[in-house]
């Protein structure tokens, strides 16, 4: 993939290439090999014996105990609402969720609507690096909490949460501990038997499978009611016939991870920190979001001050440049990204970041042109801000200019 | 991302009078920053004939907020300040040949920053009437506080309502659970409850069904509320009938029940056996949101 021929694809948190080994191996079960997994006869028999294949790999990425212990979905939100109504629904008694402010949408739009159904759900808040208080969360860990839902990795800005050490505290109470893992699944090790994590969702789309597919893992003896009944298929947890392309397409992507996991971290990680650096040195009044300490290896979240994310981010795509904002307009709401906001960023900073996520398919060059680009975007939009005066920021900005309404 | 018209790119790409007007008399600063948009115009007004002799500004804002901006510089010059007071939101969308709904508030931004302009030129102070909320409703830019304020101002109880009055929920119907939230909050912020059934389409009574007397209507109501009393006692509330007023149902919650979260669950399922006894459409309502009641224990004293 060359950087003129096809663009630069710096948006890999919102979705991922497929890798063309994972096309390769899901191809066949378009055409010769159709067959339903659950018939007897051997049209259907190859496929489920492809399917068992996928659930091995993806339980070596996951470092799972067991294959069973892994149920195919059809996205990550799926997972993650599967998880959350089971717990609910196998301790009614219990009327408490603890989650936190800066969750994806699947985790947080599923708990204010569980809020109106009487549910009490806790949002942990973040700190300016989007940090947790972990005594805060022990404070409210009690019999009352039927399940903590908590991300491994936030897609705005890649920081990580300390899941493994929350769930140990979550266990030590009694709570079940789900796992938004869509954006760590991949891009970090992770080893689920020598965890307290009793349910993990995944996304095929995040790790160059394809979308549509996703997984729910479900640690052995957990307490479980499926989302969905029907059929016998997932041992009766999520009915409907599998979508069995996709299916080995995630078991081809997650080996390739696995793969891929050393590159991950220290080559795709050099080239996010040289773009950070190379952003950061040529562009006056800018600065990085989230945990620098603790963070995915492919994200890097930058805020321009004083001016819009969505107009950078159309001058970029007129370059050829895919990347993705928090501003408000970008998702057509009235407020920027709520991590944004839960990190407690000003306004004037919040609508200006951008975030720049890599994969193993970017390169050094890729990089270089980014950081050739972006300042002269950024100073032809403070040109027109009524925040930004002849070479910086006008004074006070926020006082010279507070127009009506604001 | 969104579907900009050539126009808007065009506008946005290459935006015209971006920057201060120099020697400007009329400044106008507008916006919004928790929505991300801030507008500050200037112009350079030719004090004998009130005509626009030249336009700029600075936009903090997305791409449409930039073109909106730079469309309206376009269309003022050469305007008196009340030709260009005539220009409408409507007329800076047009120019651009269209904005996406939920971009429609750049475009009022635009119109709002010259008034304000106007106003600053004319020493005037300018208020803003204009309030915003999220948009509900896309097939029509209808957003949550327009169709609040509506519900309020015309006493709209139904989604059928909400669409004849404000057009939002008219097309595809995907906002319908959106307006009936806003419905649901209204309603019950005068101590209604909202009635998915309710309103202009009546139930289907049997035919044939002879109309009931006045007397048996309320031994029909009664009998519910005595059906239900059991449950409510056991959570130590209860409940009674205050008053019949043709399909409205007065009733209090008692004990308990008064105030708990579930009453408006509980008013619902009463209703709903109520309209099941009687074959018609009533709507029971807490005996607190009656018009002009009195404490009807203490009524004759
Ligand atoms: C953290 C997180 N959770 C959940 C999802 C939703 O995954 P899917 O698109 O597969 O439903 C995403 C992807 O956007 C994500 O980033
Ligand atoms: S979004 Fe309201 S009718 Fe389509």
């Amino acid at each position: 993939m060359t950087a003129t021929a096809q663009g630069i694809y710096f948006d890999n948190n919102a979705t991922t290439m497929v890798a063309p080994e994972v096309v390769e191996a899901m191809l066949p079960y378009f055409s010769e090999q159709f067959g339903n997994p659950s018939s007897i006869h051997q049209f259907g028999n190859r496929v489920g014996q492809a399917i068992k294949q996928a659930r091995v790999q993806v339980q070596t990425l996951l470092g799972a105990e067991h294959d069973s212990e892994i149920v195919f979905t059809s996205c990550g939100t799926e997972s993650d609402s599967t998880a959350i109504l089971s717990a609910l629904k196998v301790q009614p008694e219990r009327r408490e969720i603890i989650t936190t402010a800066v969750e994806h949408p699947a985790v947080l739009a599923l708990c204010e609507q569980l809020e109106k159904d009487g549910y009490t759900v806790h949002y942990l808040p973040v700190d300016g690096r989007g940090r947790l208080d972990l005594d805060a969360y022990g404070r409210l860990l009690s019999e009352r909490v039927a399940i903590v839902s908590v991300m491994w990795a936030n897609n705005e800005t890649g920081t990580l949460f300390p899941v493994e050490r929350m769930a140990e505290m979550a266990r030590a109470a009694g709570v079940l501990f789900h796992t938004d893992a869509v954006q760590a699944v991949g891009k970090v090790p992770i080893d689920l038997k020598h965890t307290a994590i009793d349910m993990l969702s995944l996304s095929g789309h995040k790790l160059h499978a394809p979308k549509g597919i996703g997984v729910l893992y479900l640690r052995r003896n957990t307490r479980f009611r499926p989302l969905l009944r029907g059929g016998h298929q997932e041992r009766g947890r999520r009915a409907g016939t599998e979508n069995s392309a996709a299916i080995i397409a995630l078991g081809q992507a997650c080996a390739m991870a696995l793969d891929h996991m050393e590159h991950e971290q220290t080559a795709v990680r050099a080239l996010r920190d040289r773009l950070e650096q190379g952003l950061l040195a040529a562009v006056p009044n800018c600065f990085v979001t989230g945990d620098p300490d603790a963070r995915l290896p492919n994200t890097a979240n930058i805020a321009f001050e004083y001016i819009e994310g969505e107009a950078i981010l159309l001058l970029l795509n007129k370059l050829g440049i895919a990347a993705s904002s928090g501003s408000a307009c970008t998702s057509g709401s009235l407020e920027p990204s709520h991590v944004m906001r839960a990190m407690g960023i000003p306004y004037t900073a919040a609508h200006g970041t951008i975030r720049f996520s890599l994969s193993r398919y970017n390169s050094a060059e890729e990089v270089e042109r980014v950081i050739e680009v972006v300042p002269p975007i950024v100073a032809q939009l403070r040109k027109l801000s009524p925040y930004w005066g002849v070479d910086g920021p006008v004074e006070e900005p926020e006082k010279a200019f507070a127009p009506a309404y604001a | 991302m969104w579907e900009y018209s050539e126009k808007v790119q065009e506008h946005f790409f290459s935006p015209r009078n971006a920057g201060a007007v120099k020697e400007a008399n009329a400044t106008g600063e507008v916006g919004s920053l928790s929505c991300g948009d801030a507008l500050r115009l200037t112009l350079k007004v030719d004090p004998a004939t009130e005509t626009i002799l030249d336009a700029g500004f600075q936009t903090f804002g997305c791409g449409s907020a930039i073109a909106s901006s730079s469309a309206l510089t376009e269309i003022i010059k050469g305007l008196t300040l009340d030709q260009a007071l005539k220009v409408s939101n409507q007329d800076i969308a047009d120019y651009l040949d269209g904005l996406p709904p939920e971009k429609m508030h750049c475009s009022v931004m635009g119109r709002e920053a010259l008034q304000a302009a106007v106003a600053n030129y004319r020493g005037e102070v300018w208020t803003d009437d204009h309030e915003e909320g999220a948009m509900v409703c896309k097939c029509f830019a209808v957003d949550a506080k327009l169709i609040e304020n509506t519900i309020r101002a015309n006493g709209l109880n139904t989604v059928e309502e909400v669409v004849n009055y404000t057009k939002a929920g008219g097309g595809c119907s995907a906002c319908h659970e959106g307006v009936e939230e806003i419905l649901t909050r209204v309603l019950s912020e005068a101590g209604k409850s909202f009635a998915p059934t309710a309103g202009t389409t009546p139930l289907p009574v049997q035919a044939g069904r002879p109309r009931l007397t006045t007397v048996e209507r309320i031994r029909r109501i009664e009998a519910v509320l005595d059906s239900v009393r059991p449950t409510l006692q056991r959570d130590h509330g209860d409940v009674e009938l205050v008053d019949v007023d043709g399909r409205q149902v007065y009733v209090k919650m008692r004990g308990a029940c008064a105030g708990c979260q579930m009453a408006a669950v509980t008013l619902e399922g009463i209703q709903e056996q109520m309209i099941e006894a009687l074959g018609e459409f009533v709507r029971v309502i807490p005996a607190e949101a009656r018009p002009h009641t009195q404490e009807p224990d203490r009524a004759c004293a």
